[in-house]
């Protein structure tokens, strides 16, 4: 067999900035790690061995053999391809900045507005005169790649784009969202897909045959599918210019993203959000096998006394093979109470969908969700097989505003306790979700109190750091006081650890 | 040892296309990698996306037999690697009895070859012809039980208290392959090459109707890939799988359809959906234009 057991590697030497790849990739697993990837020792020379395989020009291939080898776990591959991005987006011959690998014709068409572009001025309106694209005939070249799904004119589209658009300017302290936006705002895509769907009807009509809605459905997907790849290559080009500016380390430093385990709910972006949503489904599975092995692996139950007797007289009587019962540990009963307000609305959501996933392992699940008015919203939840849209009603349909909108946790809870408090038994366990900023009001930690003599446990979880916790309006030692427990929960990782040990 | 089973990843794409799997450049890519380094590979991935098909279809690539070791919970060494035959032992003791072998001939003879019984992991390692080793659903197992893997996939080698190590005669092919349910240990993984394998995108997955039903028109095999790529962009419990994907394809080869309109999708939704969730939703999708359908979109607008 060959060197795939030597560690060694000869210092080759990148094409493309002259230095040696192994510093490169050196740079590179270190800001994996800052970005919270565990990458080991001998994964970074499983990496090194598996690039001795692989032509270096090739980036795809290149980027394949790094994550075959640096990332185990495919939530944490949104981060890789950031960084990857950022360190390796300069190398490679079709990825530097200047030369685009488009048939003469198009570059030359497209390099006539460059100079044009040069000294066209913040706007970017290209003012280019004569010579060059004017706006409305890039609109028209940008429709017409859309239209025949062109990839290599979408990319020399998307470059000029940004070029022309973005307006960027070398050191100037601006977000890569910046330029993105402008870019954006400029090339119109949302008018874009009306005219592509035009176009397209347009089309099947002159065929003869108009478009059916699922054609038309079918049809507007493609288009989706390929505006979401050019704003794709947009960004890409834009984070290439600006590492081309800045620098690699710092851009890496910039675009770190946090794994979707430790997104903070109460800051997530959109996107995040979405990330988050992903990552809450295979989590809720294996949540469940979890518990569920769990409490099939505990103990023997007691003596099962008849299934003993009935197998002892297969050995003349005597108990040889003494029978156990099954263990039925006990389910416990759920009360949520979260409060949906405004900046933890998402951590409510979070909860909410999460409990309600592994409901299978709790006796009885009932929810409440308040502001500063209080109502029960179980039954949106019964019957339901799809949490999300149960959830999405319980933000909408619920009855929880009394006087003004504002969080007033005491009166929610005083509410709570007159018309439900009587149902809190000695099984139940209540789980109150909400950051307790109470906008002054009184707390009615009494209530708390109440609860804690009647359920089995009483436990607090809050979305805010702890070291946000009893400032400004924020009373959560009032109520913490009075709890079993007050956790810190402010990504999908303390929310996990904790509901497993609560089931 | 062996030399190397491949020269260059396209021989791998190539290859695998000409037994029906239509591999994208990163599958290729790291069987082609495995090979060179010789590492297991991880496959992880929905289900339903080809992951044991793809150990099968490098087996047959290769020529190689393929090994299957199925995971479940409560698996053991004696199910995984080894066993010894003790009720042939016990024949034997009883069987020399009366002739007077000396107790240590009898004890040198119980513990041979001839009593052990070789389990999937053993085998692999000690067959003489090339193997594919597939171990299949490794996160059913437990974490302790993970350890008996470890030896194997790193070393190629196996301890038999008896008759000590045993080392590979050559290097298996090695895939794992998780449905994901549990975290897998790190040290199981630190000692693979990971792929993740997704559902595949449009133009793959319609080539893979292509090759795969036979007679498909390629009109027809474009809607399907179509659909199913709306379909899983819809939040559901259960997205399509490609398996899927293919029973739809080839239902609607039965029903003699050439052109899918909103009404056929719906009326056969059930083949590509398991959960009645989905498939109202899916329904309600096929009929509506896309302005209804807006609001439980994920994506951005």
């Amino acid at each position: 067999m060959s060197d795939s057991g030597s560690t060694a590697v000869e210092p080759e030497v990148d094409a493309a900035s002259g230095e040696p790849i192994l510093d490169l990739l050196n740079g590179f697993i270190v800001e994996l790690r800052e970005a919270g990837l565990p990458v080991s020792l001998t994964e970074n020379l499983d990496a090194m061995a598996a690039l001795r395989h692989i032509p270096l020009d090739d980036r795809e291939a290149f980027k394949y053999a790094l994550a075959a080898t640096l990332v185990k776990n495919n939530a944490h591959w949104r981060a890789f391809e950031t960084v990857f991005e950022v360190y390796f987006s300069l190398r490679g011959s079709k990825y530097g900045i200047d030369d685009d690998s488009l048939d003469p014709d198009l570059a030359e068409m497209l390099d006539d507005e460059r100079d044009g572009v040069g000294d066209g001025g913040q706007g970017g309106q290209g003012q280019g005169g004569g010579q060059a694209l004017s706006p409305e005939e890039l609109q028209q070249l940008l429709l017409q790649a859309m239209m025949r799904g062109d990839e290599a004119l979408m990319r020399a589209i998307a470059r000029q784009a940004v070029k022309r658009f973005a307006g960027m300017e070398p050191g100037r302290p601006v977000g890569g969202t910046y330029y993105l936006y402008r870019t954006l705002r400029n090339l119109d895509l949302e008018g874009l897909m009306e005219r592509l769907m035009d176009q397209s009807r347009q089309q099947a009509g002159r065929d003869g045959e108009p478009m059916t809605p699922l054609e038309e459905r079918l049809e507007r997907d493609e288009f989706e599918h390929r505006i979401e790849a050019l704003k794709k290559e947009i960004e890409a080009e834009i984070r290439r210019r600006l590492v081309a500016d800045r620098g690699v380390e710092a851009m890496a430093k910039t675009l770190r993203k946090p794994l979707p385990e430790d997104v903070d709910f109460m800051h997530a972006s959109r996107d995040e959000m979405v990330g988050l949503r992903k990552a809450l489904i295979p989590l809720t599975r294996r949540l469940a096998v979890r518990l569920a092995r769990k409490r099939r692996h505990n103990r023997r139950g007691p003596l099962d006394f008849r299934r003993t007797v009935r197998a002892s007289l297969s050995y003349g009587g005597v108990p040889a093979e003494p029978r156990f019962r099954h263990p039925r540990p006990h389910k416990p009963e759920i009360f949520v109470i979260a409060d949906i307000s405004g900046s933890v609305a998402a951590f409510a959501r979070f909860t909410l969908m999460l409990v309600y996933a592994i409901s299978g392992q709790f006796s009885k699940v009932r929810s409440f969700v308040f502001i500063d008015g209080i109502d029960e919203v179980t039954s949106y939840f019964e019957g339901v097989e799809d949490v999300t849209e149960a959830v999405h009603r319980v933000n909408t349909e619920a009855d929880v505003v009394w006087v003004d909108g504002h969080s007033d946790y005491g009166h929610a809870f005083e509410v709570f306790w007159n018309k439900w408090g009587k149902e809190i038994g000695p099984k139940t366990t209540v789980m109150i979700l909400g950051d307790a900023r109470n906008n002054y009001h009184a707390s009615q930690s009494w209530v708390i109190k109440e609860m804690r003599h009647r359920a089995r446990h009483v436990y607090w979880l809050n979305p805010e750091p702890r070291s946000y916790w009893d400032t400004g309006d924020s009373i959560v030692g009032d109520y913490g006081a009075h709890c079993d427990g007050v956790f810190e929960c402010r990504n999908l990782r303390q929310l996990e650890k904790f509901v497993e040990n609560l089931a | 040892m062996t030399d190397h089973r491949f020269e260059s990843v396209s021989e791998v794409r190539e290859g695998l296309r000409k037994v029906d799997y239509l591999a994208d450049e990163g599958i290729a890519g790291i069987v082609y990698l495995a090979d060179r380094l010789q590492k297991p590979i991880l496959v992880e991935g929905p289900a339903g996306t080809g992951k044991t098909q793809l150990a099968k279809s490098v087996a047959e690539l290769i020529g190689a037999r393929l090994i299957r070791l199925q995971c479940y919970e409560g698996l053991d060494e004696a199910k995984a690697l080894y066993e010894w035959n003790y009720k042939k032992q016990l024949l034997r003791i009883q069987a020399s009895g009366g002739e007077g072998d000396s107790w240590s001939e009898v004890e040198d003879d119980l513990f041979s070859d001839e009593f052990l019984l070789e389990r999937p992991l053993l085998e692999a390692i000690r067959s003489d012809e090339p193997v594919v080793l597939l171990i299949d659903e490794v996160d059913r197992v437990e974490v302790a039980t993970e350890a008996l893997l470890l030896e194997i996939l790193s070393d190629y080698q196996g301890s038999i208290p008896e008759l000590g190590t045993i080392t590979a005669k050559q290097i298996p092919l090695v895939f794992l392959t998780s449905n994901n349910t549990r975290e897998l240990s790190e040290a199981l993984k630190r000692r693979c090459l990971f792929l993740h394998v997704d559902y595949p995108d449009m133009e793959r997955e319609k080539e893979i109707v292509l090759t795969k039903v036979p007679d498909i028109t390629d009109n027809l095999a474009d809607q399907v890939a179509r659909i199913v790529r709306s379909l899983r962009q819809l939040e559901l419990k259960k997205s399509p799988s490609v398996s899927e994907t293919l029973d739809w394809a080839n239902t609607l080869m039965l029903l003699g359809v050439d052109q899918i309109d909103a009404e056929t999708a719906s009326g056969t939704a059930n083949i590509l959906l398991k959960y009645q969730s989905d498939i109202a939703k899916a329904v309600r999708e096929f009929a509506a234009d896309k302005a209804g359908f807006k609001q439980f979109a994920p994506g951005p607008k």
